[in-house]
């Protein structure tokens, strides 16, 4: 499978040089080495450190880190600044983000771990949310939306690592309260209502967390945040209630942040009538259709298309290029490599032993689901558009390293799932 | 280059890339079928001494609670197993303030029952034998988890 994640990155970066300049790229061979050593190196790590866990989830993500990869790569070839490499650029993170996920996997000796600092991590989760708003928008803002976090040339979005930590945080806090919030609660309207004070840190966490993305007018990660939230606190307690709160709380938010925010007002029309703006605001997403019209059922090819007529192609559209490129026939590819390594996530959540590691897998792996689900039904208008990563595809340092953080978790977890109950050598082991 | 290579090549690509995702779920069917069970290893064919020579359970149809504050109480056991713990999704909810929320899973195997220790804090003990593994469980040989001790019967 690896190979394979080589492989096919690989070729698509062979395609692009012919098409382009009807040569094969020179460096063909070095990416190649270069990305396979990188992989090489993860896979001992995994070998070493997290020796059964789950074969897929590293070639999957290797997959889409290296699918992007290329796909920067090829959007670089017609930016206009071509001196600047974004492809190389994504690669020195893409060496950042396997040099975490080694760090992980090696640190993280034990995922349950992780539980003792429940709120060492809700606490650093919220830090780095509210550290984007707390600084000067000189530091923090980019585009309009200040989640970032500039410094010396770098530029971090703090909100990617948050959700690790928070999704660490629930789970954790939830797993101590389990009982507290299975047992006690109040019925009302048939529906069961949990104390408030078990609750309370995880409402607040919420609450804050909320805020502070909304008043950094981030509005695709406050949907991220709200709906692990809600999920992980679904797979706690077993109650159908924890989903009409959310529903309820859903609409009632977007009704509010409708009413109260020109920007989101904004998004919502261009989402129903993006053709009325297709020279003004709509302009992205008018593009964006056009290049998956484009496309079509094969896809006009790599190299061959125009993506880079979308603004922001190689970060938030990275997948309406994937769609006029590779067509429909890609885009699903792509669609289920995501299915995947999230339904591999779930699958070490359910076979993991520990309720920690079940709400952490759980967690991890829909934070994920949602991430693509937002910003694919964004770029497709299906929902309103909301401006966040593609995980792994996407141009951007935090978002990539942190997603490969999670996918280190997520195999050590499924190590824990997958390994083996602990028996006497001598006394004849067996399978029927 | 012509245009006809090119959308080979193309064409090419997207069928590697199916590959990948088909090969991918092939895997995970794979593992489906190897399935819940290839997990739990076999305990060992020979027992400790210690246990008693007590009849095999093959036939244990009931577990009963001998003494606790469940005592007198008693499910049918069938083919699944069994989970034993406070957490109220336990099949034997037990209301013991010693008892882990899961705490033992009971299950059967080959038409022999079998005990497992979920990690609970004060154990799980099969005739004074503290459970450290899938473990035979024999029939009428006590297995107490907190307070409670339960049996199997016929």
């Amino acid at each position: 499978m690896l190979l394979f994640a080589v492989a096919i990155p690989l070729a698509a970066y062979v395609i692009v040089g012919l098409t382009r300049t009807r040569r094969v790229p020179t460096d063909t061979l070095n990416y190649g080495l270069g990305l396979a050593a990188l992989l090489v190196v993860a896979h001992i790590a995994v070998r070493r450190f997290a020796r059964y866990a789950d074969p897929l989830l590293l070639p999957c993500a290797a997959l889409l880190n290296g699918l992007g990869l290329v796909l920067i790569h090829r959007l670089d070839l017609v930016s206009p600044k071509a001196q600047r490499s974004d492809a190389t650029l994504q690669l020195i993170w893409s060496t950042i983000g396997i040099a975490l996920f080694i760090a992980v996997l090696a640190a993280v000796r034990d995922h349950r771990r992780l539980q003792r600092y429940t709120y060492t991590s809700m606490l650093l989760g919220l830090l780095l949310l509210a550290a984007p708003s707390l600084l000067p928008a000189r530091f923090s803002e980019v585009n309009g939306a200040r989640n970032w976090i500039r410094f010396a040339g770098f530029s971090i979005q703090p909100g990617e690592f948050a959700k690790i930590l928070l999704v660490v945080f629930v789970a954790g806090f939830l797993v101590a309260k389990k009982d507290a919030l299975a047992l006690a609660s109040r019925r009302f309207l048939g529906l069961d209502l949990p104390r408030g004070r078990d609750l309370g840190p995880v409402l607040v966490a919420w609450l804050v967390s909320i805020g502070l993305l909304v008043r950094g007018r981030d509005i695709g990660m406050s949907m991220l945040f709200f709906g692990f939230f809600i999920v992980m606190l679904y797979i706690a307690t077993e109650r159908l209630s924890w989903v009409f709160i959310g529903v309820l709380l859903f609409a009632g938010g977007t009704f509010a942040a409708y009413h109260l925010f020109a920007h989101v007002r904004e998004r919502f029309e261009i989402w129903l009538h993006p053709f009325a703006y297709a020279k003004t605001t709509g302009y992205q997403l008018v593009q964006a259709l056009y290049g998956f019209a484009d496309g079509g059922l094969l896809g006009t090819g790599l190299g061959n298309g125009r993506p880079d007529l979308v603004p922001f192609a190689k970060s938030d559209f990275i997948i309406a290029t994937v769609g006029e490129e590779l067509g429909l026939t890609g885009l699903m590819a792509i669609l289920l490599v995501y299915v995947v390594i999230v339904s591999r996530g779930m699958r070490a959540a359910l076979s993991v032993r520990d309720s920690f590691g079940k709400l952490l897998a759980a967690g991890l792996a829909v934070s994920l689901a949602l991430q693509v689900f937002v910003v694919v039904g964004g770029v497709t208008r299906l929902i309103p558009l909301t401006g966040i990563t593609t995980p792994f595809l996407s141009y951007g340092g935090s978002s990539l390293v942190s997603n490969w953080a999670i996918i280190a978790l997520l195999l050590k977890v499924s190590d824990a799932a997958r390994r083996p109950i602990p028996a006497r050598p001598s006394e004849g082991v067996g399978r029927p | 280059m012509s245009e006809l290579s090119l959308f080979l090549l193309r064409v090419g690509f997207l069928a590697l890339l199916w590959i990948f995702v088909i090969v991918a779920f092939g895997i995970i069917r794979s593992d489906l079928s190897l399935g819940a069970g290839g997990r739990v290893v076999h305990p060992p064919a020979r027992k400790p001494a210690r246990r008693p020579a007590a009849a095999p359970g093959k036939s244990a149809r009931r577990l009963v609670v001998v003494s606790g504050s469940l005592a007198g109480t008693s499910i049918a056991l069938g083919n699944s197993p069994v989970t034993i713990g406070r957490a109220n999704d336990s099949t034997l909810v037990l209301t013991d303030e010693y008892a882990s929320n899961r705490h033992a899973r009971l299950f059967p195997r080959d038409g022999q029952w079998y005990i497992e220790d979920l990690g609970s804090t004060n154990g799980t003990f099969l005739d004074r034998v503290k459970v450290t593994q899938p473990t035979n469980v024999p029939l009428r040989t006590p297995i107490r988890i907190g307070k409670t001790v339960l049996e199997l019967r016929r």
